[in-house]
């Protein structure tokens, strides 16, 4: 309890005792006024004071007012007791409701207490400790066991293992050592890390995620934009109704203090608070909730949507594949040993950068002298001839085969197929591919489960996307797509949706913005360090694992059913007592439950958001 | 230009509704967001005005909740 809190925990308890000590000692006619003023002075004043001054600012209907003129409507009408009591209970409630937000904010702030405080800076041959905003790009930092890496920047030197949780929430530690990135954020668990910084503190990827789950309650979902619009006529409505309700029976049927008294009840019961207050901390919880496991989601909408998935779309390469080639087959010709196979088209393959090269020269993993490569000759969309050991060595497609005289055997590979030739005799193939990730086919699964259609977009051959898709067990491919292709076949997938369903589209960040941005909700994997996914896309995971999928699609869901119940909880309870109290069923205690009692339990319901796993 | 400010005892998640609405009517502010739950508000605002305008931030802000700080840094 803060100081504040306890404050108003001791005026609420020394008031209630004094109600107490003055409906034992039952006091008589304005004795029993002034002795009643006590109890309701010392819980209420600052109720009465804020009223008064709003009412100067012009600020007429907030709850403050409403209180006060319920509670002096109780005092003229002789319900001394009433008052106090009423002011009481409105006092405990905000009380509660108060602590009870205070105590959701603060495990939201611990949730995202990712910010490092000091960077041990290299300052004329000494290290110092800094604010991090101080370190410049350049600047050498040491990182200590324990300790939270506070830049970005390269290992100079150590070896240690990184604790990436706070990002990803991937619990398995990640060892680096000299050479590799590491990233802000991260905790050092083993050893000390000398680091070269790369980024300043404002561009380090620790700063961007805070920027952006900070930023992320602005973007307000529909949900809340209802609340915003609803408060805004709801109170309004309510006091016109509640002078209504004061004026027009007693005319006809006289009666007038009961009538009045009636409104008051009216009046209380109003307050939209509990709406307020609890939606956009549901939304916000389930923020916090999902970054906690490395999910950041830029705004409450998406969370609403998400929700809603009917359709997910998957980019291939990087996104269910690792978008890494690798050696998958090799077919020898006869009489030729897979090694020797490897070992030509290595030894072709020995200058180029491509990453099929690369992963035949990856495949060989022997140490090739590239300066022995001589004669190097590369054709573009047939491949690469070479002298090395003092013959001509061939890799490429048929085509290059055939310009070679060679009639290279054919199989239903599905992949990229290598063929090679040494000295003009051929040598056989092999066949290169992307390795779907592991974590995909359970993801898929989990999807299908859901109800949601599931769809491949790829660059890649026919035959290459429809393997991938049957191994997955994905509904749909659209394949041989040309970069711009992808958006049209995203637009022509969002008209053929269910009106309410949301279409989801999963892509790596790296070329897709278009799409991520032309989706209704647009997710990009592995964006650790990545500021281009971070921009480009509404929800962001922060490492590989597609398992996070289905997880921020729970969160979503689990988000947007308390969303739902708060208002509907909110509304019911409200609108019912409206009708008790216009009919005279409801007392003045019951109306203050139906304000502070129904703000307190949805701060409650909404404050679940942060458990559980 | 976009700049947030930290708040101090904003304490009831209407009136945060209630700031927000009055600054967004503020001559000069393109856009504004004041988070009941971050205790932060988040100003865009005319470049060359910024400062006289975040003047009038502060005196709305007083006017509508006048417990709550605006921290200007």
């Amino acid at each position: 309890m803060t100081r504040k809190e306890k404050k108003a925990l001791a005026r609420i308890l020394l008031a209630g005792v004094l109600l107490v000590a003055v409906s034992v000692w039952k006091p008589e006619g304005y004795l029993a006024l002034a002795a009643y003023l006590v109890p309701y002075a010392i819980v209420g004043w600052d109720v009465l004071w804020k009223a008064v001054r709003n009412i100067a600012h012009g600020q007429v209907f907030d709850e403050n007012f409403l209180m006060a003129l319920a509670t002096v409507g109780a005092l003229a009408l002789g319900e001394y007791a009433e008052a106090v009591g009423v002011m009481l209970f409105y006092q405990v409630g905000e009380l509660f409701q108060t602590h009870a937000v205070g105590q959701s904010r603060k495990s939201i702030a611990a949730l995202m207490d990712i910010r490092p405080d000091t960077a041990c800076v290299l300052r004329d041959g000494a290290f110092t400790e800094v604010d991090p905003e101080e370190v410049a790009v350049g600047d050498t930092i040491r990182v200590k066991p324990g300790e939270k890496i506070p830049l970005d920047g390269r290992v100079l030197t150590g070896t240690s293992t990184l604790d990436t949780a706070a990002l990803t929430g991937e619990s398995v530690p990640r060892g680096v050592g000299v050479g590799q990135d590491v990233v802000s954020g991260c905790v050092n668990l083993t050893g000390v890390l000398t680091v070269e910084v790369t980024k300043p503190f404002g561009e380090s990827t620790v700063a961007k995620i805070l920027e952006l789950v900070e930023n992320a309650a602005s973007k307000k979902a529909p949900a809340e934009n209802f609340i915003t619009r609803f408060a805004r006529v709801y109170t309004p409505a309510v006091v016109i109704g509640a002078v209504c309700l004061a004026v027009i029976p007693p005319l006809i049927l006289g009666g007038w203090a009961d009538w009045v008294h009636r409104a008051l009840i009216f009046l209380v019961i109003s307050c939209p608070c509990a709406l307020v207050i609890s939606i956009p901390l549901a939304f916000f919880g389930g923020i916090g909730g999902a970054s906690r496991r490395g999910i950041l989601v830029k705004g409450g909408s998406y969370l609403e949507q998400m929700a809603h998935t009917g359709t997910v779309v998957f980019d291939k390469t990087g996104t269910l594949t690792h978008g890494v080639f690798e050696v998958t087959g090799l077919y020898p010709a006869p009489g030729v040993t897979e090694r020797a196979l490897l070992k030509t088209a290595a030894l072709a393959e020995a200058a180029s950068g491509h990453p099929i090269a690369q992963s035949l020269r990856r495949a060989y993993g022997d140490q090739i002298d590239a300066g022995a490569v001589t004669d190097v000759q590369e054709t573009a969309g047939q491949g690469v001839t070479a002298r090395a050991e003092g013959v001509t060595v061939a890799a490429g497609n048929e085509k290059l085969m055939a310009a070679l005289g060679l009639a290279p055997a054919a199989g239903d590979d599905t992949g990229t197929v290598v063929h090679v030739a040494r000295d003009g005799k051929y040598m056989g193939r092999a066949v290169i591919s992307d390795r779907v990730k592991e974590s995909a086919p359970a993801a898929i699964a989990a999807l299908k489960a859901r109800g949601i259609r599931t769809v491949m977009l790829t660059g890649d051959r026919k035959a290459v996307g429809e393997a991938v898709a049957a191994d997955l067990g994905l509904d749909e491919v659209r394949a041989e797509l040309l970069p711009g292709d992808k958006v049209a076949q995203v637009e022509r997938l969002l008209e053929g949706k269910a009106p309410k369903s949301a279409l989801v589209y999963v892509g790596d960040g790296v070329n897709d913005a278009p799409v991520l941005s032309r989706a209704d909700v647009g997710v990009a994997m592995g964006a650790m360090g990545s500021d281009a996914a971070l921009e480009a896309a509404d929800v962001v995971l922060m490492d590989d694992d597609l398992g996070k999928l289905p997880v921020a699609m729970d969160v979503a869901k689990k988000c947007g059913r308390i969303v739902t119940e708060n208002i509907v909880f909110a509304l019911g309870v409200k609108g019912l007592f409206l009708v008790l109290g216009a009919f005279g069923l409801a007392s003045m205690w019951e109306a203050v439950f139906a304000d502070v009692g129904v703000a307190v339990i949805a701060i409650l319901n909404a404050g679940r958001m942060l458990r559980g796993k | 230009m976009k700049k947030s400010f930290k708040l101090i005892d904003l304490d009831c998640a209407n009136c945060a509704r209630k700031m927000e609405d009055a600054i967004k009517k503020l001559d000069g502010v393109t856009d504004a967001t004041v988070s009941f739950l971050t205790q932060k508000m988040t100003v865009e605002a005319d470049d060359a005005r910024f400062d006289e305008i975040m003047q009038k931030v502060v005196k709305c802000c007083k006017r509508v909740e006048p417990d709550c700080q605006v921290v200007l840094k």
